[in-house]
């Protein structure tokens, strides 16, 4: 008995701080977020309460519809391209027979990944300056005209994806090398002796077997990507005429730019719940492989 | 045949290699930039190399800016979101892994589920809690909102799952408490995986652009990615100088990077369900 309760005590108070910040700064701010959307409150302080008036104002607010298509065309461009690309570079470096050239290529590719994203932004920002940015002089080089890659509306959303893709896509490649490593190399020397050619066995051995970290790859990317802000305020402050402004922005700018509390609360808990619903899918999805094996 | 392979090697190598070093351009070409002088940065005649090498814009930075405040405002930040995360986790990923206490079910069961919660869609919530707390343009307010971290507790859980009951058994008869058993036996066994964790959460939390860009306003509490941003604004067109600013904001985490590759890659497939 005496033991028992020893157990609770020091179960408690070792779990006690992760559950303090837990409840303050996770289960507390969740609650307030919800609550403060059924308000018309400004960002401090509260205002009135009035119900679902929000939700119902945002599915007749065009910008906000247009936030909501702007993340998921940034979606689009992204998750799919980041995680193929990934997958393609993990295959060639995984190629490679010199230990040490496979070591510098992996570098070479993750490097980014472990920069501030204002670096990032920095870097291609001066990359593709419309006035001196070197990416124009190859663009003259091929007789085209400058173009000032942020500030054009079919130009915009493909930039910062290619950005975000340069700067995320080591972290894919790391996770693809690591599965490609653990697929037994005695299946490739069975499908040799078979006769098979590069691409039955890309397809029947390499692409089956790696699926679960594919799997893995697209759904941490789709999340990852539906949170987008720092890049795209970074590069086009949501810009031109709002053709890449994103829902965090929108919170962002009606929360802290139109001081309306409320509303921002209401936009943000669309986004929290799209969120949420991807992750449970992604859990099911990852668990239902588990099960495979 | 033999020789056939070692040709198609070869050619696979030397395009790899290229492919790598295109990818690399960008950053290469940062750092050129930054080693010429602001004229020739803008000179249509553009050099693949500086003609003069020149520190002149890393002088201007390190002179004309506050670039030693955003510095200490970004170490004291990273440092102490690290050491937060470290000591708020391991102890509770010891609790749910070894101890059986009333609730440890439920809190297992919260820590799962909140690693799905994006904690950027707080960011209205979260705002105004800081600023009831008087903790808007303190380090503390940058601090608070990146120090819970779900997945550093399941890592610790995985980990501490792994070590021999025996060793535990033994140490209570010795008479040890839990938290002597963490300290003694559970710690130190695992240095290798609180080492990872801490550097991933430290390139995490200096990289962090979002939190210190919502809970500063004040120039001398930025952090230095988040100056970096405002250097441009401030001096007018000076890319040598904001390339300057932005080398000297990655070099931290490039440098540890490097130092630590093997633990860096490891955490970061850890913490994202890969076991390394």
């Amino acid at each position: 008995m005496k033991k028992y309760s020893n157990s609770n005590f020091w179960g408690l108070l070792l779990a006690f701080p992760f559950i303090f910040f837990y409840i303050l700064f996770l289960l507390y701010p969740t609650i307030y977020t919800l609550i403060f959307s059924f308000t018309d409150s400004p960002l401090i302080g509260w205002g009135n309460w009035v119900g679902l008036e929000n939700y119902f104002k945002l599915f007749n607010d065009k910008l906000f519809l247009k936030s909501l298509r702007n993340t998921f065309v940034f979606v689009f461009w992204t998750v799919v391209p980041n995680t193929l690309i990934g997958l393609m570079c993990a295959m060639m470096i995984n190629r490679l027979k010199n230990p040490y050239i496979a070591a510098f290529l992996l570098a070479c590719f993750f490097i980014p990944h472990i920069l501030p994203v204002t670096v990032v932004t920095q870097v291609w920002s001066w990359m593709l300056s419309k006035q001196y940015g070197i990416i124009q002089e190859f663009l003259e080089f091929f007789g085209y005209a400058k173009i000032a890659f942020f500030k054009k509306k079919q130009f915009a959303m493909p930039a910062v994806a290619i950005v975000t893709i340069w700067w995320t896509v080591g972290f894919n490649i790391l996770l693809f090398i690591a599965g490609l490593k653990s697929i037994n190399p005695e299946i490739y020397e069975a499908s040799d002796l078979d006769g098979a050619n590069s691409w039955a066995k890309f397809r029947y051995i390499t692409w089956p077997l790696i699926w679960p970290i594919t799997a893995l790859v697209l759904t941490l990317q789709l999340i990852f990507q539906l949170k987008i802000f720092d890049q795209m305020y970074l590069l086009t402050a949501g810009g031109p005429f709002n053709s890449t402004l994103v829902v965090l922005q929108l919170v962002y700018k009606q929360g802290f730019q139109m001081n309306r509390g409320g509303y921002a609360s209401a936009i943000a808990m669309v986004l929290f719940l799209i969120i949420i619903v991807v992750s449970i899918m992604q859990y099911y999805v990852l668990r239902d492989k588990e099960k495979d094996k | 045949m033999t020789k056939k392979i070692t040709i198609s090697w070869t050619v696979l190598t030397i395009l790899s290699l290229i492919v790598a070093l295109i990818f690399m351009f960008p950053l290469y070409w940062a750092a050129v930039t930054s080693l010429k002088q602001e004229t020739e940065v803008i000179d249509p005649n553009w050099s693949i190399f500086p003609r003069i090498l020149s520190l002149a814009a890393y002088l201007d930075v390190l002179t004309k800016s506050a670039i030693g405040t955003w510095y200490i405002n970004s170490i004291a930040t990273s440092v102490g979101i690290t050491l937060l995360v470290i000591l708020i986790s391991m102890p509770c990923g010891y609790a749910l892994s070894q101890i059986d206490f009333v609730g440890r079910k439920i809190i297992l069961v919260a820590v799962v589920v909140s690693i799905m919660v994006p904690g950027t869609a707080l960011v209205i919530a979260l705002f105004v809690l800081i600023s009831d707390f008087n903790m808007i343009n303190t380090w503390s307010g940058v601090i608070l909102p990146q120090v819970l971290s779900p997945v550093c507790v399941i890592v610790y859980k995985q980990f501490f799952d792994q070590v021999p009951k025996e060793l535990r058994e033994a140490s209570i008869i010795d008479g040890a408490t839990e938290f002597q058993i963490l300290i003694k036996v559970y710690m130190p066994l695992n240095w290798g995986i609180t080492t990872a964790l801490a550097l991933v959460t430290f390139i995490g939390a200096w990289n962090n652009f979002f939190w210190p860009f919502i809970m500063t306003t004040k120039a001398e509490m930025f952090t230095v990615p988040v100056a970096i941003t405002s250097v441009s604004d401030a001096y007018g067109i000076f890319l040598a100088r904001e390339m300057a600013v932005a080398i000297l904001a990655a070099l931290p985490v490039t440098a540890f990077f490097l130092i630590f590759q093997k633990r860096v890659t490891q955490a970061i497939m850890l913490t994202s369900g890969i076991k390394g």
